[in-house]
C-alpha cells in the first residue's frame, strides 16, 4: 500500500466503548476488515463489524488504560502480510511482527504499540534474473531468483493481476523495495508483495495429490499416509503428544518449506522450536532445518485477537511459497485455540452463539482455512502444494465436540491421539483403530513404484492383524491370555511385535526419530515373515511356547534404533529361517 | 480527581456508574460508602456514559449514594525485596501487623507476555525429594506443573513437602566446585478461597521450618470476597517476576486453589450476563488461565526463574471438567493425587500413570541427574502400567489363573506403590536414592523384560538374577 493511497482514505474517529479486546468507535469511515490504529498509543486493530455509525474493532494488543474519547485512525487497508525474501529463518507473532526485532526494541516482555515490518526493508539481496528485455510476462511468472537461505532459492514473481512486456532488468544487489524488473507500461516489479491474509492467493487450478508427504514416522507413512497437498487433523487430549507429533512432522517431513504456526500454545514449547530447529539438519539436504522454516508464535498469553489472525498469516505465507512451485507443509498447533479465539471475540460482540458457544460460522471458517491447502497449478504454471496439518485440542478429550467434528468433515487424514496409549508410554500415541487416511489408494502407485510392489498388501495384512488383536483383547480382558487357543495366542504375539517394534517410535532417539520408507517396509516384512514361519510351525505341531522362545524374533526390537540396520535385518531374516527350520 | 455519585445499577459484584469524562479500561476505582469506609474495584467495560465496575470487596452495603472515584491508573503491585517474610491480604496489603511496605517500584499486575524469543528453555533439574516426581515426572526450573487433586485429598501436604525440600542440585554435572553454592528457592504462596485452617497450616509450617523469611504469602480466604480472587494470583505472580527477573531469585509459586479462582471468574461472567462456555465458565477462561500460567519460565541472560505449582481440586475427581482440562492444555504436565492410593495410606498418594512432566526429557540424564534416568522412568511406567492392568483381571479370574510372568508384574505394581511412591511426608530422597529403589524394584523382574533400558545400563545397575544365564548353567550341568 503506497503512502498516497493511505492518506486518501485515512479518517479519524473516536472511541466510545472499551471491553477487553473489543473497542467501539464513532465517526470512523472504515471498511470491513480494515486495519486501524487505536488510541494514543496506536494499538493495532481490525474492523470486524459496522453497525450504523458505530465501528467495532478487535484489537491485537492489550487494551488496559485505553479510554473513550481517544482517537481511532484507519489505514484504509485490510490486514496484510509482507511477502518477500527473509520470511524463512524468521519467527513472527500473529500479525507478522518479527519477535527478534521486538525483543531488541522492547526487551524481554512484549510491550504494546510497537510496530516492525515483517521483512527487513534495508537488507540487500542478490537478484539473478530469469527474463530478458522484451519477454512477455504474466501473473505468477517467475522473473528471477534470490538465494534466501542455504537451502532455498526465493523466486521473485509477477504479482497477480500484472502482465506486460519486460523493458528493464536489474541484476545485482537490491533491497526488497527497489525494482528488479520494469515493464513497458512502467509497472515496477520488486521482491516485495503485500497480500491481505483473509483472501486466498489465486491459482490456475487445483490438482489431485498423488505423492505422499514422507514424514519418517512409521505409523503415519505406512498406515495413514498424507499426500503432498493433503489435509490432516491430529486431535487428542492434553498430554497425548500432539505437539511432539507436530514437531516431528515439521522436522522430518520431506516438504521444501515448513510454516509452523504455534497458535495459543505454550511459550516454552515455542522456545524449544526456536532453540532446536537451527541446530537440526534437514535429512534430505543436510542444511539447518531453520533455513526452510518460518515460525509464527502466538502463545496463549499473547492477545487473543492476534491469535485469531495468526492462522491466516501462516497460510498466506505458505501460499506465497507454493506459488513459487514449492511443496509447503503448514502445521497449525492448535486449531482449537484459534476456534476459541473466534468464540471469545464473537461473545464480546454478543453474537448469537452456535454449538457450545462457538460462533455459527465456525464450520465455514474451518472449511475455508483447510481449503486453502491442496496441490495446485499456480498462475505461473508451476506445480506447488500446501499440506495442512492441524492439531485439535478437544475439551476433555471428547471427539464429539464442535471443533473436532467440523474438522473431520473437511480433512482426509485423521490421526487420533489416545490418552490410554500415552499413559502406557506407547508413542506416538496414535490409535490405529480410530485413525484413518483417505489418501491411501491414490498414493499406492507411488509406494509400489518407489518402495515395493507389496507395500499396499503388507499394510493391509498389518491392519488385519491389529484388528484381530483388538477383538481378542476383549476376550483376554475376561479370561486371560493363557485361556486362548494357540493360534490366537500367536496372533497376539505377532500383533505385539507390530505394536512394539513397528508402531512405537522414539522421537527423542537420534536414529529412531526418522525412519525412511525402505526401512519401514523391511521392518514390517520381517514381522510378517516371523508370522508366516510361526503359523507354519504351529500347523506342523510345534507348541506356541517354543515359537515364542525363538531368539531371533525379539532381536527385531533393535532395528528401529540401529543406524546401519540393513545387515542386522538380513541377519535376523536368516536366523528366523534357521531357528524355525530347527523347530520343525 | 472527580467523584461520581451516579451509581445506576448494582448487580452481584458489578456496579454501573454514569460518567461524563472518559475512563480507562482496567482502571482502578475507589468507592466510598456512606459510613466512610472504602472499597476498591476495577473497570470492566468503559463506555462514554456508563462504566461497569467489579468491586473486589463485594458490593454489600453499597447504595446509590456511594461515591466513586477513578484513580486514573491500572492495578499496581508495590514490589520490593522486603516483601520476603511478609503476609499480605489477597489485595496485596500487609496483614501481619508488620511495618508498612516501602515499594521500590509499583508494577502493573496484568503483566506483559514474555517474548518467546527471549525465553530460555527450562532444563535445570529441581530435586523435590519426592520419588514420584523426581524419578517419574521430573520438575525443572521455569516449569509450570500443577497438582490435580480432589476435595479431601492431601494436595497441600505435597505442596508443602515440595516447598520444603526443593533444591537445585548444582553438584551434578558441575565442572568446578566454585559453582556449587546452595541456591534456595524463594516461595510465593498465593491462597485463593482456602479456609483459615488450611492457611494456618501453611503459615505454621513456614514458620516452623524457617521458610517464612524467604516467602511472600498472599492470603484470600474462603470468607473474603470472591472477586478479590481475580487479583490475588496476579499480585503473587507480579511479585514473583520481580524477584526472579530483577533480583535474581529462583522463585517457586504455589497457587491454591485454582478451582476457587475459576469459580470467581464464572461469578463475574454470570453477573455481566456473558454468553457462557462449557459448564457455565466464561469462554475466555483458557486465555485468562494462560495469562497466569504462562508467567512461569526463564529469560535468557537473567539469573532467576519462576516455577509454578498451581493446585486445583477437580470437582467430582473428573479431569474432563473445564478447570483441569484447560489447565492441562496450558501447563507443562500435571501431577495426579489419587483417591485409591490415599485410602491405602500412601504418602504422597501420587498416581504416576496419568501424571506427566513435559519438560522432563531435557532436564534429566547425564549431567542433569543420571545417565540411566530416562530409560528407568520409561521402564517403570511400562511395568507399572502392565501390573496395574492385571489387577482388573485378577478380580475376575484370581491370581492362580495367571501366568508366572503376570504374577511377577502384579507383585511389581504392589511393590512400586509400597516402596517407591509411599515414602512418607518427611522423607527427602536424593535422585540417586530414588533411582536405587527403582533398580531394586526392576530387578524383581526378569532381565529380559528390561526392553526400554539400554543394555549398558542394565549391565551396570540391574541387581536381579539373570535367569537366562542360570538356565544355561543348569542345562550345562
Amino acid at each position: 500500500m503506497s503512502k498516497a493511497e493511505t492518506q486518501q482514505t485515512e479518517d479519524e474517529g473516536r472511541i466510545t466503548n472499551v471491553s477487553g479486546p473489543v473497542v467501539e468507535a464513532k465517526g470512523l469511515d472504515a471498511r470491513m476488515n480494515d486495519v486501524v490504529r487505536v488510541g494514543e498509543e496506536e494499538l493495532m486493530g481490525e474492523v470486524i463489524e459496522i453497525e450504523g455509525g458505530v465501528t467495532i474493532i478487535q484489537v491485537y494488543e492489550e487494551t488496559s488504560g485505553i479510554s473513550p474519547g481517544e482517537p481511532v485512525i484507519t489505514t484504509g487497508a485490510p490486514l496484510s502480510v509482507e511477502l518477500g525474501p527473509g520470511i524463512l529463518d524468521s519467527i513472527y507473532d500473529g500479525v507478522q511482527r518479527p519477535l527478534d526485532i521486538l525483543e531488541e526494541e522492547m526487551g524481554d516482555f512484549l510491550d504494546r504499540g510497537v510496530d516492525a515490518p515483517g521483512i527487513d526493508l534495508e537488507k540487500n539481496w542478490d537478484f539473478t534474473p530469469e527474463v530478458e528485455e522484451g519477454d512477455e510476462v504474466g501473473e505468477g511468472d517467475i522473473v528471477g531468483t534470490v538465494p534466501e537461505t542455504e537451502s532455498i532459492d526465493h523466486k521473485v514473481m509477477v504479482p497477480p493481476d500484472v502482465e506486460g512486456t519486460v523493458s528493464e532488468v536489474n541484476e545485482g544487489e537490491y533491497t526488497v523495495e527497489e525494482p528488479v524488473v520494469v515493464l513497458e507500461d512502467g509497472t515496477e516489479i520488486t521482491m516485495l508483495q503485500e497480500w491481505p491474509v483473509r483472501k486466498a492467493r489465486p491459482v490456475e487450478r487445483k490438482q489431485t495429490p498423488r505423492t505422499p508427504l514422507q514424514t519418517g514416522q512409521r505409523i503415519l507413512d505406512t498406515l495413514f499416509p498424507i499426500a503432498k497437498g493433503g489435509t490432516a487433523a491430529i486431535p487428542g487430549p492434553f498430554g497425548s503428544g500432539k505437539t511432539v507429533t507436530q514437531h516431528q512432522l515439521a522436522k522430518w517431513s520431506d516438504a521444501d518449506i515448513v510454516v509452523y504456526v504455534g497458535c495459543g500454545e505454550r511459550g516454552n514449547e515455542m522456545t524449544e522450536v526456536i532453540d532446536d530447529f537451527p541446530e537440526l539438519e534437514d535429512p534430505k539436504t543436510g542444511k539447518p532445518l531453520m533455513s526452510r522454516t518460518s515460525l509464527i508464535a502466538n502463545t496463549s498469553n499473547m492477545p487473543v485477537a492476534a491469535r485469531e489472525s495468526c492462522i491466516y498469516t501462516g497460510i498466506t505465507l505458505a501460499e506465497y511459497y507454493r506459488d513459487m512451485g514449492y511443496d509447503v507443509a503448514l502445521m497449525a498447533d492448535s486449531t482449537s485455540r484459534w476456534a476459541e479465539a473466534m468464540r471469545e471475540i464473537s461473545s464480546r460482540l454478543e453474537e448469537m452463539p452456535g454449538e457450545e458457544g462457538y460462533p455459527a460460522y465456525l464450520a465455514a471458517s474451518l472449511a475455508e482455512f483447510y481449503e486453502r491447502g491442496g496441490r495446485v497449478e499456480t498462475l505461473g504454471g508451476y506445480d506447488g502444494s500446501i499440506s495442512v496439518i492441524g492439531a485439535v485440542s478437544p475439551p476433555g478429550g471428547d471427539f464429539s465436540e464442535p471443533v473436532t467434528q467440523n474438522t473431520l468433515r473437511i480433512v482426509k487424514c485423521f490421526w487420533a491421539l489416545d490418552a490410554d496409549l500415552a499413559e502406557r508410554r506407547h508413542f506416538p500415541a496414535i490409535n490405529w483403530n480410530d485413525s484413518y487416511s483417505l489418501y491411501k489408494s491414490q498414493l499406492d502407485d507411488f509406494f509400489a513404484d518407489e518402495v515395493d510392489e507389496g507395500w499396499a498388501e503388507t499394510r493391509q495384512w498389518a491392519v488385519g492383524i491389529l484388528d484381530e488383536e483388538a477383538d481378542l483383547q476383549e476376550v483376554v480382558q475376561l479370561v486371560g491370555k493363557d485361556a486362548l487357543p494357540e493360534d490366537q495366542q500367536l496372533t497376539l504375539e505377532v500383533a505385539r511385535y507390530i505394536r512394539e517394534v513397528f508402531l512405537q517410535q522414539d522421537a527423542f532417539h537420534d536414529v529412531d526419530t526418522y525412519c525412511d520408507l525402505n526401512k519401514q517396509f523391511e521392518m514390517l516384512r520381517l514381522i510378517r515373515k516371523f508370522n508366516d514361519l510361526a503359523f507354519d510351525a504351529l500347523d506342523a505341531g510345534v507348541p506356541v511356547d517354543e515359537i515364542q522362545d525363538v531368539d531371533a524374533a525379539p532381536r527385531m526390537f533393535n532395528i528401529p534404533t540401529e543406524e546401519d540396520w540393513e545387515p542386522l535385518a538380513e541377519e535376523i531374516d536368516e536366523e528366523l529361517d534357521k531357528e524355525f527350520g530347527e523347530l520343525s | 480527581m472527580k467523584e461520581y455519585k451516579t451509581i445506576t445499577e448494582i448487580s452481584g459484584p458489578l456496579v454501573f456508574v454514569e460518567v461524563d469524562e472518559p475512563v480507562g479500561y482496567d482502571e482502578i476505582v475507589e468507592i466510598k460508602l456512606s459510613d466512610g469506609s472504602t472499597k476498591r474495584g476495577q473497570v470492566l467495560e468503559s463506555g462514554e456514559e456508563i462504566v461497569s465496575l467489579q468491586v473486589f470487596e463485594g458490593t454489600d452495603e453499597l447504595d446509590r449514594s456511594s461515591s466513586v472515584r477513578f484513580l486514573g491508573e491500572t492495578m499496581k503491585m508495590p514490589v520490593t525485596e522486603d516483601l520476603l517474610g511478609r503476609v499480605l491480604s489477597g489485595r496485596g496489603e500487609p496483614i501481619d501487623g508488620g511495618a508498612d511496605i516501602v515499594p521500590e517500584e509499583r508494577r502493573d499486575i496484568i503483566g506483559a507476555a514474555i517474548n518467546p524469543h527471549a525465553r530460555e528453555y527450562p532444563d535445570e533439574f529441581i530435586q523435590t525429594g519426592v520419588s514420584a516426581i523426581d524419578g517419574m515426572n521430573t520438575l525443572v526450573r521455569g516449569q509450570k506443573l500443577p497438582i490435580f487433586s480432589g476435595s479431601g485429598l492431601p494436595h497441600n501436604e505435597l505442596a508443602l513437602q515440595i516447598a520444603r525440600q526443593a533444591d537445585v542440585r548444582d553438584d551434578i554435572g558441575a565442572e568446578d566446585d566454585a559453582d556449587t553454592e546452595d541456591e534456595e528457592f524463594a516461595v510465593i504462596f498465593g491462597a485463593m478461597g482456602i479456609t483459615q485452617e488450611e492457611a494456618n497450616e501453611f503459615l505454621e509450617e513456614f514458620e516452623r521450618t524457617g521458610a517464612l523469611e524467604r516467602s511472600v504469602v498472599f492470603q484470600n480466604l474462603a470468607d473474603d470476597p470472591a472477586v478479590e480472587r481475580i487479583v490475588t494470583p496476579r499480585m503473587a505472580l507480579t511479585t514473583a517476576e520481580y524477584l526472579a527477573f530483577d533480583k535474581g531469585y529462583h522463585v517457586l509459586v504455589i497457587l491454591t486453589d485454582m478451582t476457587n479462582y475459576c469459580e470467581a471468574l464464572r461469578e463475574i461472567g454470570a453477573a455481566r450476563e456473558e454468553v457462557p462456555g462449557r459448564r457455565g465458565y466464561p469462554g475466555y477462561m483458557y486465555t485468562d488461565l494462560a495469562n497466569l500460567y504462562e508467567r512461569a519460565g526463564r529469560i535468557e541472560g537473567k539469573e532467576g526463574s519462576v516455577t509454578q505449582i498451581p493446585i486445583l481440586t477437580m470437582p467430582g475427581d473428573d479431569d474432563t471438567h473445564p478447570i483441569p482440562d484447560l489447565t492441562g492444555y496450558i501447563t507443562e504436565g500435571q501431577i495426579y493425587i489419587d483417591r485409591r492410593l490415599e485410602s491405602e495410606g500412601r504418602e504422597p498418594p501420587v498416581n504416576v500413570l496419568p501424571s506427566l512432566s513435559r519438560l522432563m526429557d531435557d532436564g534429566i540424564g547425564e549431567g542433569y541427574t543420571r545417565e540411566d534416568h530416562g530409560d528407568v522412568a520409561n521402564q517403570l511406567y511400562a511395568a507399572y502400567a502392565e501390573g496395574n492392568d492385571l489387577r482388573d483381571l485378577v478380580n475376575i479370574v484370581g491370581r492362580e489363573a495367571l501366568s508366572e510372568r503376570d504374577n511377577r508384574f502384579l507383585d511389581f505394581a504392589d511393590a512400586f506403590e509400597g516402596e517407591l511412591i509411599d515414602q512418607g511426608w518427611d522423607t527427602n530422597r536424593t535422585i540417586e536414592e530414588t533411582l536405587g529403589i527403582a533398580w531394586d524394584l526392576l530387578s524383581t523382574l526378569p532381565k529380559t523384560e528390561m526392553k526400554r533400558i539400554d543394555d549398558d545400563f542394565v549391565e551396570k545397575y540391574y541387581v536381579g538374577e539373570d535367569e537366562a544365564e542360570e538356565e544355561e548353567a543348569e542345562a550345562a550341568a
